[in-house]
């Protein structure tokens, strides 16, 4: 018989939790000490929250026809943006995908710069294309333009890594060259994950190009900067609710096309 | 001998989704003004590359609380009470929209249905309006992520909740547990892991965010860019998206390494 049979299987790990604890509640206050955080201002400010929402829930209507038009452009800006951004992506991804042949070395080199491309969130993109080309939708579709490439490669090359040898290698055997590889062997089998990768991207982009205004790139957002700065809650709330619409209304159409594609 | 022709149906369908979609970016292009290029294009260019290629180094570290180095620490240390704070936040609503049994479905959808409005927030509204709550500064970007994040990891978590394994529970309630010792030796240990790997995700997304909270006056790093942007000092640019990428990759790899331990 084993000694200690009935003694119940010794708990393990309640030193390890506590350490972690710690260090985890070291971190929270060093964090909130750096950050000046104050709880107790938010408390006393919660009347100018209400100000503010007491506010935001008269909203301007006669405000929606001019925003109208920059509504439009912010949706145009997103489709640009995606637009080229995928387009570009679209044999990028093809060279930088590890299983297809081609140059080991400047295919990691191309990997490596498209990691630092999306370290670089958007608006910081948007904000240095600003300053480049000046006030206007053009710095916006390019900082899109960036991001949608980094991410739409990213993912579509991780796909294409991960796609079936088999027609490769029997076009390979009948004598195809890279190109016929290319269009008969792997296009048809990663084509749909492609547009659904442009899909999402479109979707992060419509919600990213309705701020972009606020430095300047173009859009919606200009107008959320001068009725902020402008105190007009009334305006602020119309422009929220009509972003609201739009993202609910592309997300919508997106998965119904989502849906068709797949 | 003739080969089999190929699928006709196949490629009109390819032929009309590409004239679709043809048709949205022709419709796209035609609005938009090209006029607001600045002659002064190229010019500005050659400064960026003349700037990035000599980064102001000096601006790593002052000692003064106003350098790189502070900053991106201010940053990170956004990040992680506005992740944490949002986690908090994140589990009731993540009860709130899970379906479990015995219950209306009412109450799950409506529970959806609030995490998804706030998932369609962009974070950088959530910062302005913070920020004339409680002033500029790191605190309005904290609570801007702290909100701004619920919607994501509540649905996160409502997903771990319902794909929860019944099993453990169960055996608690037949070894005479209440529902104490329930929530403590069945239903945590499940979801803590599944809940950290998530909230670790998130904290990824959030220090990409707390980098441009300050282009809005939310905190951070972004303050300095933004000033250095505007007085077109394009070697303090330079070190600054340096730091920024850096720091990104390196939160990147640590809490990539983290999750995979977890799971």
């Amino acid at each position: 018989m084993i000694p200690n049979q009935t003694t119940l299987p010794k708990k393990t790990g309640k030193a390890k939790f506590f350490t972690t604890l710690t260090m985890l509640l070291i971190i929270i206050i060093t964090s909130a000490i750096i950050t000046d955080v104050d709880f107790w201002q938010l408390l006393t400010n919660l009347g100018q929250a209400g100000y503010i929402l007491e506010q935001m829930s008269h909203p301007d209507w006669s405000y929606v026809s001019v925003v109208l038009s920059p509504l439009v452009e912010t949706i145009r800006m997103a489709i640009l943006g995606t637009a080229f951004g995928a387009i570009l992506a679209f044999p990028f991804s093809l060279y930088v995908a590890r299983n297809m042949e081609s140059n080991k070395a400047f295919s990691s080199v191309l990997r490596f710069i498209l990691n630092i491309i999306r370290t670089i969130p958007e608006l910081l993109l948007a904000a240095v294309f600003v300053a480049v080309f000046g006030i206007g939708p053009f710095a916006g579709i390019i900082a899109l333009a960036i991001f949608s490439f980094g991410m739409v490669t990213k993912l579509f090359f991780e796909s294409i890594e991960t796609i079936d040898e088999g027609p490769i290698e029997a076009l390979k055997s009948s004598g195809a060259n890279r190109l016929e590889i290319m269009r008969f062997g792997v296009i048809p089998q990663v084509i749909s994950y492609y547009w659904n990768y442009v899909l999402f991207a479109f979707e992060i982009n419509i919600r990213a190009s309705t701020v972009l205004g606020y430095i300047g790139a173009g859009g919606i957002g200009i107008f959320l900067q001068r009725a902020l700065s402008q105190v007009r809650y009334d305006r602020v709330a119309v422009i929220i609710l009509i972003i609201f619409v739009v993202v609910l209304a592309i997300d919508y159409v997106s998965n119904k096309v989502r849906e068709k594609l797949l | 001998m003739t080969l089999p022709k190929p699928p006709k149906g196949n490629r009109a369908k390819t032929i009309m989704t590409l004239l679709v979609v043809l048709v949205i970016f022709v419709w796209a292009f035609a609005g938009i003004s090209f006029n607001g290029i600045k002659a002064t294009a190229w010019q500005t260019v050659q400064s960026i590359v003349e700037g990035f290629t000599h980064p102001d180094w000096g601006y790593v570290w002052t000692g003064e609380g106003e350098d790189l180095i502070s900053l991106l620490v201010e940053t990170l240390a956004i990040a992680i009470l506005g992740t944490i704070m949002s986690s908090l936040l994140s589990i009731p609503f993540g009860f709130w929209s899970a379906r479990s049994k015995g219950q209306r479905k009412i109450v799950s959808s409506s529970g959806k249905f609030v995490s998804s409005a706030i998932r369609t927030f962009p974070d950088i509204i959530l910062a302005l309006l913070f920020i004339k709550m409680v002033g500029p500064g790191s605190f309005a970007g904290i609570l801007a992520l702290g909100v701004g994040a619920i919607g994501m990891l509540a649905k996160f978590y409502s997903e771990s909740i319902e794909a929860m394994d019944h099993g453990p529970s169960e055996s608690v309630v037949a070894a005479g547990g209440n529902k104490a010792k329930v929530l403590f030796f069945a239903t945590l240990p499940q979801l803590v892991p599944e809940f950290l790997s998530y909230t670790l995700y998130r904290f990824e997304i959030a220090v990409r965010y707390a980098t441009i909270l300050g282009l809005v006056g939310a905190g951070g790093i972004g303050t300095p860019l933004i000033f250095a942007l505007n007085s077109r000092s394009w070697d303090r640019v330079g070190i600054i998206l340096l730091g920024i990428i850096v720091m990104v990759t390196v939160i990147d790899i640590i809490s990539g390494k983290l999750r995979q331990k977890l799971v």
